[in-house]
């Protein structure tokens, strides 16, 4: 089988990914630097005879998505900070009421409108905690544009499957940078699709958490009559303020996620078994890294780098056994400080050190390599 | 006057067991739900196929009764997922509820939208000029002068006109009734949910516990007086001068605009059109 390898942008990676992944409805608010989503997928997607709808803002953007969703969709919306915190309270209902979507965030500088046109790593935390109340996110941060194709396949993949928000938490550089894409052949991949529930209408709950297992969601209009609600509920969907319920649903949103941590977990390691110095990086950052690796290793630093994939739920399990016998680590990141907090708790009696650039300037390899020496 | 009797079984689409409501004794807002039921149960439409969706608020509680596909969503958000379902099945009724607070003020933005688009749904917006559920504030329908726990000596604002707002922004159906008119209304939310495009039904309810009672209006009955005397039906407005009209509100169907173009239709016939 011959490759059919295709030069693409990162933006661009995301909508192919989430057609070949069977996204089918699409809605989406122009903001800057992730407007290329919405712009090939109304383009392409309409003629695959999906919906793809400009909304009058980001909160209508988020709340199409769900609707659709509850109706079976395979649903997507992209967007960058403010739109983000825009859609927080949307983020929170999808948690709340189990409802699959996957929202790009192309993240640019902030607070407020902050730097629209450079990148920023600084969504992090609220990629985590944006939206008020306790819950379990699932984050995923591409680090070249061939990721960004895969990983928006997972993120749909893992949306029907746990029945949550996914983010893709990308950059400016890697939303506007051209690289190329392997695409596969489409029955090579696995693609969860949405399904009816394997128990007839008159046997189905909605939320069965007792189960353990995550429910399918009825897509509506197929015989499931049920209620769906952002206030807290029961397995059957109606509201409730029974204490026992409250105390299990809230436990139950956050176990379905980090129970099945192996399976949602994603990182990469890169010369970590005889490493000195661990660096931890992700998305775009991760590769200014990995080439401040091998002038660190060439300089006789044994530097080595972990890469998460999956940054929500944070791999900290294996950053504590790295930690055993790595004692210094460094995490560069185009924000004030926010994955080393993570780090940090895992690896707690390590030596772990910020470098935190926000400029709007990319973290070059010489500014990781400096650093690296500095610590060593 | 002939005599009319509602006799009816509830039961059919009453979710019981999510009973009893959370409305107050003598709310308005029952008279709607019951008027609802009994207009889909005149159109025969499937279970199944109905979707209501709801924002935040007394009258956003009512999906949950009804033995429908029923979401209750976000304040002021209720018409962002109707829009997601019913372009992405077009073949389902979608009805939005929500109150004056939840459609106007905060949801005000979603709703100029979809009556712009004027996309195949209804909206129906029970108006007791109040934020009932959190104890009575100030609310973007609240008559001028009328007293508020947020607005203790008095709104200086002046208020939405529902429909007129809803006619201006395109809907193409919109009509306004009490729910003193019970009878009027079940037709009304038939017509709604047959016209092709946005329809927009505005139903003044009656609060007495979080607007009536500051507004010397302490019991349902001086309520429901109220709406029977200030209703001037559509088809007398027009011989009344604006002084007559004064603190009044136009009932039965307000404004009409048939074989306009509609948002799924347009939008799936040009889907077929550029089909690969």
């Amino acid at each position: 089988m011959s490759e059919n390898i295709k030069l693409m942008q990162g933006n661009e990676a995301i909508a192919e990914g989430a057609m070949i992944a069977g996204c089918d409805f699409f809605a989406g608010y122009p903001i800057t630097p992730s407007s290329e989503v919405s712009e090939i997928l109304s383009a392409k997607l309409t003629k695959k005879g999906h919906i793809v709808i400009q909304m009058e803002d980001e909160i209508a953007a988020l709340g199409a998505v769900l609707g659709a969703a509850l109706g079976g969709a395979k649903a997507l919306t992209a967007t960058s900070g403010p739109g983000m915190s825009l859609k927080s309270e949307h983020i929170g209902y999808a948690s709340m009421c189990e409802i699959p979507c996957v929202i790009v965030n192309v993240m640019r500088g902030g607070p407020s409108t902050g730097n629209p046109t450079l990148p920023s790593q600084a969504d992090i935390m609220q990629a985590k905690w944006g939206t008020h109340g306790d819950h379990a996110i699932i984050a995923i941060t591409p680090s070249s544009v061939n990721e960004s194709f895969y990983e928006t396949i997972r993120a749909l993949n893992l949306a029907v499957k746990y029945r949550t928000p996914v983010l893709i938490l990308t950059d400016e550089i890697i939303g506007h940078m051209r690289e190329k894409v392997i695409i596969p052949e489409k029955d090579t991949l696995e693609i969860i699709d949405v399904k009816l529930p394997d128990v007839p209408p008159s046997e189905y709950k909605p939320y069965n958490y007792k189960s353990g297992k995550v429910t399918p969601l009825a897509p509506m209009g197929e015989g499931y009559r049920y209620h769906v609600t952002g206030l807290s509920h029961g397995e059957t969907g109606f509201p409730t303020a029974k204490m026992e319920v409250l105390q299990d649903m809230q436990n139950w949103l956050i176990d379905k996620i980090y129970k099945n941590i192996k399976d949602i977990e994603k990182y990469e390691e890169t010369m970590t078994e005889d490493a000195d110095i661990l660096i931890v990086a992700y998305g775009s950052v991760s590769r200014s890294a990995k080439a401040a690796l091998s002038m660190a290793r060439a300089g006789g630093i044994k530097a080595g780098l972990f890469r998460p994939i999956t940054i929500w739920p944070f791999p900290e399990e294996r950053i504590k056994e790295l930690s055993k016998k790595i004692k210094k680590i460094l995490v560069p990141e185009m924000n004030m400080g926010q994955i080393i907090l993570e780090v940090q708790r895992a690896a707690c009696n390590n030596i772990v050190k910020g470098l935190n650039i926000v400029s709007g300037e990319p973290i070059t390899p010489d500014k990781i390599y400096l650093k690296i020496k500095e610590m060593m | 006057m002939p005599k009319t009797t509602i006799k009816f079984d509830y039961d059919k689409y009453l979710r019981k067991d999510t009973l009893p409501h959370i409305w107050c004794p003598g709310c308005g807002d029952g008279i709607i739900l019951k008027s609802l039921l009994r207009a889909i149960d005149k159109l025969q439409y499937k279970k199944d196929d109905v979707v209501i969706t709801s924002g935040i608020g007394c009258a956003s509680r009512l999906p949950g009764y009804v033995d429908f596909n029923t979401i209750h969503t976000t304040h002021g958000r209720a018409l962002t997922f109707a829009i997601g379902i019913k372009m992405y099945k077009p073949r389902l009724k979608v009805i939005t509820v929500s109150g004056d607070g939840d459609a106007l003020a905060i949801g005000g933005n979603h709703f100029i939208h979809a009556a712009r688009r004027n996309i195949d749904m209804t909206l129906i917006v029970f108006n007791n000029y109040t934020y009932g559920m959190t104890g009575g504030q100030s609310s973007p329908t609240q008559p001028y002068g009328s007293l508020a726990t947020t607005t203790p000596y008095g709104s200086v604002e002046p208020p939405f006109d529902t429909c007129e707002l809803a006619k201006a922004a395109g809907a193409t159906w919109v009509a306004r009734s009490t729910s003193y008119h019970a009878v009027q209304l079940e037709k009304l939310i038939a017509d709604a949910l047959t016209h092709k495009g946005f329809s927009v039904l505005e139903v003044i309810t009656n609060c007495h516990i979080s607007y009536g009672r500051r507004n010397k209006m302490k019991s349902p009955v001086e309520m429901i007086k109220y709406q029977k005397e200030k209703a001037v039906p559509n088809r007398s407005a027009g011989n009344m001068t604006p002084e007559e009209l004064t603190g009044r509100f136009k009932t039965g169907l307000i404004y009409e605009k048939k074989d306009s173009l509609e948002f799924v239709e347009e939008t799936y016939k040009q889907l077929e059109l550029i089909k690969q």
